[in-house]
C-alpha cells in the first residue's frame, strides 16, 4: 500500500509556543485516520501544515507524492480542506458557493458538477437559499461537498461534526466511508471517540507530540491496560475515592456504573477491593479508547496546564 | 421590572473599559487620531490664504515698474515666484495650476504713467478656486492706491486723486467666481475616495473575520490572483459613481465639462488611475488591520488629510510648505488638479503629466508593499 502522507519530523512554532513536535506520520492512500486530543494539542496546526496553509518550521516528506514544502500549489490543487468553523460564504446561496469553488479549482463543465453535487446533497430544491439559513448539519454537508467538488485525492477535515446532531453525525460518516471506498485518503479530527472508532486508525497528540498511532485494537492491546466495571449505588463518589488509591490511572463514573483502569492488575483489584462485595458486580472488561486516552493523558504532563 | 441596579451598570462600564484596553489599535486611534489631526490641521489650515504664488512679465524695466513688482512682493497675499521670459510661459503656469496670479507690465507702462496718460497693467487671476482668487484679487486691484508712492511726483502723481494706473483684472477659468466649479469636481475626489478605500479596506479583513480566508487560501487561488479578482469589481463601482456624480454636476450645477476629445481623454484617463490608486490603498490598509472596525478607523484617518490638505477644502498653495509636501503624498491632490485642470481649465494630458505621473508613482509602490504582504499562508 502506498502512502498518501509521509512525513517525518514536523515542527511548528508560533513565537515561544511550541506546537506541533517532531511529527512523523504516514497515512495510506484510501485509509481514514482519526486525529484525536485535547484542544490545543496540535491537530488543527498539524492538519495546516499538510495543506500547505502554514510554512513548517522544519520537516520533510511526501504529500501525495508531492514534496509538501515545494509543491504546495500542486497539493492545495488535489486536496479538499474543511475547516472548524463553517467557511463558506453565509451571504451566497448554495449553489453559488459550489460554483465559486468549481470556478476557483477551473473545474470543466462546472454548471454538471454542481448539479451532480446538489443532486447528491439532495439541495436541488434548496440551491437558491442563502448558504447561511441552513442549519448546522446540512451546513456541514454542504462544506464537505464544497471540499469534494474537485475531486480531490486527500480530505482534510478538521472536526467536521463539532456541534451537529447524532443523525447527522452518521449520516455524515457514512458519506466519509463512502468517499474512502473511492478512493480517497482522510485525515480528520474529531473529539468523538464514537467517531474515532469509526476510524481505520488513529493517531493521539497531545502536547504538539504523536504519541500513539495504530488501529483502535492497536492502540487498546499496547496500551497494556486493565479495566474492570463495577455496577451499584453511589457511583460517582466511588469513582472519586478510586482516583486517589494507588496503581488506579483512571476512574470514571457511566450512569449507574463505574470504570477503573491501570496498568497493574493487582494493584487496581487492591483498589477495589473494599467495594468488592454486595450490592456491587465487579468483572474485567476491555478497556474502551477512552480509558486508554486518560491513561495516556496521566502518563504525560499535559503542557496546557502545567505552570 | 428590576431596580435600577448601579453595581450592574459598573459590570458593564469596567467591561467595556477592559474590552477597549485590549483593542490596541483602536485605543491609539482614539488617543491619537485628535493629537494628530489637531496639530496637524490647526497648523495648516488657513481660510484666508497668503503668500500665494504669482508669476510676472514685465517689459518695461524702469524702476517704476520695479518698485510695482516689489510693493507687490510686500503684500503677503502673493509672492512673486517666477518671472518667466515670456508670456507663453507665464501662459503654461497658469495653466498647470503652479501660480495664482500672473502679471504682464507693458513696455510702455511708464512713458503712459509718467505722461499722466491712462497707464495699465494686466493682472490674469486662476479663479478656478473663487477663495484663492478673492485675496489676490483684492491684492492687485489695491496696488494703484498704495504703488509708487515715492516715485511719483509731479503731474502723474497729482490726478485729482485719482490713482497714477489701472489693474485690468482677468479672471480665468471661472470668472464668475461660482464656488460650485471648483467644490463639485472636488466632491467627486472626495466621494470616490471615502467609498473605494474603506469597501476595499474591509475586503480582506471581512473574509478573515468570517473565517472565509482559511479557505480560500486553501484553494489554488494565489494572493495575486485574489487581489486582482477583489479590485476589478470596485474599479466598476468607482466608474459608475463617476458617472452618476458628473451627470448630476452637469445637469444640477452647469459645471463645465471637457471640451474635446483630448481633454475627456485625459479626464478618463486621470479617473481611472485614481479610482486603482484608492483601492489598492485600501487593499493595503486591509492586510495591514486585523478586524474591519479597525480597516474604518484607519480609512477616515486617511480621509481627514485627503480633505483638508489636498486643496479640496483649502486653497492648496495657501497651505504651509510642510503641509503641501503632505499634500503632494495624497492621491486626491493630484486629482483634484487633474479634474480641475479637465473641467476648468481644458487641460489635455501634456499639461497634467506631473499628476498623471504622480499618480502613477503612488500606484506603483502601494501595489507593490500590497502584493509582498499579502499572505498565501495563515503563518
Amino acid at each position: 500500500m502506498t502512502n498518501a502522507i509521509d512525513v517525518r519530523g514536523l515542527n511548528k512554532s508560533f513565537g515561544d509556543k511550541h506546537v506541533v513536535r517532531d511529527v512523523s506520520i504516514q497515512v495510506g492512500e484510501g485509509r481514514i485516520t482519526g486525529f484525536l486530543g485535547p484542544n490545543g494539542a496540535g491537530k488543527t496546526t498539524t492538519l495546516r501544515l499538510l495543506c500547505g496553509l502554514l510554512t513548517p518550521d522544519s520537516g520533510e516528506g511526501e504529500v501525495l507524492g508531492l514534496d509538501f514544502r515545494t509543491q504546495t500549489a500542486a497539493i492545495k490543487r488535489q486536496t479538499g480542506y474543511m475547516t472548524q468553523s463553517f467557511s463558506l460564504y453565509q451571504d451566497m446561496t448554495i449553489e453559488e458557493n459550489l460554483t465559486f469553488i468549481a470556478r476557483v479549482y477551473g473545474l470543466e463543465n462546472r454548471q454538471q458538477v454542481v448539479n451532480q453535487a446538489l443532486d447528491e446533497l439532495g439541495l436541488q430544491d434548496r440551491r437558491g437559499q442563502l448558504a447561511g439559513a441552513l442549519s448546522g448539519g446540512w451546513k456541514q454537508r454542504l462544506a464537505l461537498a464544497a471540499a469534494t467538488l474537485h475531486g480531490p485525492r486527500l480530505l482534510l477535515l478538521d472536526e467536521p461534526t463539532a456541534g451537529v446532531d447524532p443523525q447527522a453525525r452518521r449520516e455524515f460518516w457514512d458519506e466519509i466511508h463512502a468517499l474512502a471506498d473511492r478512493g480517497l485518503t482522510v485525515l480528520v479530527s474529531t473529539h468523538y471517540m464514537d467517531e474515532a472508532e469509526r476510524c481505520h486508525d488513529i493517531g493521539y497528540i497531545l502536547n504538539g507530540r504523536l504519541i500513539a498511532r495504530g488501529t483502535a485494537e492497536e492502540i487498546i492491546a499496547r496500551s497494556g491496560l486493565v479495566t474492570f466495571n463495577g455496577e451499584g449505588p453511589d457511583v460517582g463518589k466511588i469513582s472519586h475515592a478510586l482516583e486517589a488509591q494507588p496503581g488506579v490511572l483512571g476512574a470514571s463514573a457511566f450512569g449507574t456504573a463505574v470504570h477503573v483502569s491501570g496498568t497493574d492488575k493487582s494493584a487496581l483489584e487492591q483498589a477495589i477491593a473494599p467495594w468488592r462485595k454486595a450490592p456491587y458486580e465487579w468483572e474485567q472488561v476491555e478497556p474502551s479508547l477512552e480509558d486508554v486516552f486518560i491513561q495516556l493523558m496521566a502518563d504525560q504532563v499535559d503542557d496546557r496546564y502545567a505552570s | 421590572m428590576s431596580r435600577l441596579s448601579l453595581s450592574r451598570i459598573a459590570a458593564v462600564m469596567v467591561k467595556e473599559f477592559t474590552q477597549l484596553r485590549r483593542d490596541r489599535i483602536t485605543y491609539a486611534m482614539i488617543l491619537v487620531m485628535p493629537l494628530v489631526q489637531l496639530l496637524l490641521f490647526g497648523y495648516a489650515i488657513n481660510t484666508d490664504p497668503r503668500h500665494l504664488p504669482a508669476a510676472v512679465v514685465s517689459y518695461d524695466h524702469s524702476n517704476i515698474a520695479n518698485d510695482l513688482v516689489a510693493t507687490l512682493q510686500n503684500s503677503s497675499y502673493v509672492d512673486v515666484t517666477h518671472q518667466p521670459n515670456s508670456e507663453a510661459e507665464m501662459d503654461r503656469l497658469m495653466r498647470r495650476g503652479s501660480i495664482s496670479l500672473a502679471l504682464t507690465i507693458p513696455p510702455d507702462f511708464t512713458h503712459h504713467l509718467l505722461k499722466g496718460e491712462r497707464a495699465q497693467i494686466l493682472a490674469e487671476v486662476d479663479a478656478s478656486d473663487p477663495v484663492a482668487a478673492g485675496g489676490v484679487s483684492a491684492a492687485v486691484a489695491a496696488l494703484p492706491a498704495q504703488a509708487l508712492k515715492h516715485d511719483l511726483l509731479g503731474p502723474a502723481a497729482r490726478q485729482g486723486g485719482k490713482p497714477p494706473f489701472e489693474v485690468v483684472i482677468h479672471r480665468l477659468y471661472n470668472p464668475e467666481g461660482i464656488n460650485a466649479y471648483n467644490i463639485v469636481p472636488g466632491l467627486l475626489a472626495i466621494i470616490l475616495s471615502m467609498t473605494l478605500v474603506m469597501m476595499t479596506a474591509m475586503a480582506v479583513t471581512r473574509e478573515v473575520e468570517r473565517g472565509t480566508m482559511e479557505s480560500l487560501l486553501a484553494t489554488p487561488a494565489t494572493p495575486f490572483e485574489v487581489m486582482i479578482g477583489k479590485l476589478l469589481p470596485y474599479i466598476a463601482v468607482g466608474i459608475v459613481q463617476t458617472t452618476v456624480v458628473l451627470t448630476l454636476a452637469r445637469l444640477l450645477f452647469a459645471v463645465p465639462m471637457a471640451q474635446t476629445a483630448a481633454g475627456w481623454l485625459a479626464l478618463a484617463s486621470g479617473i481611472v488611475l485614481f479610482i486603482t490608486c484608492n483601492l489598492s490603498l485600501g487593499y493595503l490598509i486591509s492586510t495591514l488591520v486585523r478586524s474591519q472596525l479597525q480597516a474604518m478607523q484607519v480609512s477616515v484617518f486617511y480621509i481627514m488629510p485627503s480633505l483638508f490638505l489636498s486643496g479640496f477644502m483649502f486653497p492648496f498653495l495657501g497651505l504651509p510648505g510642510w503641509a503641501r509636501a503632505i499634500g503632494e503624498v495624497l492621491p486626491v491632490t493630484h486629482f483634484l488638479r487633474i479634474i480641475r485642470g479637465a473641467l476648468l481649465k481644458g487641460q489635455v494630458l501634456a499639461d497634467m503629466s506631473p499628476d498623471i505621473l504622480a499618480l502613477a508613482a503612488f500606484l506603483l509602490v502601494v501595489a507593490t508593499v500590497t502584493v509582498a504582504r499579502s499572505r498565501t499562508t495563515l503563518d
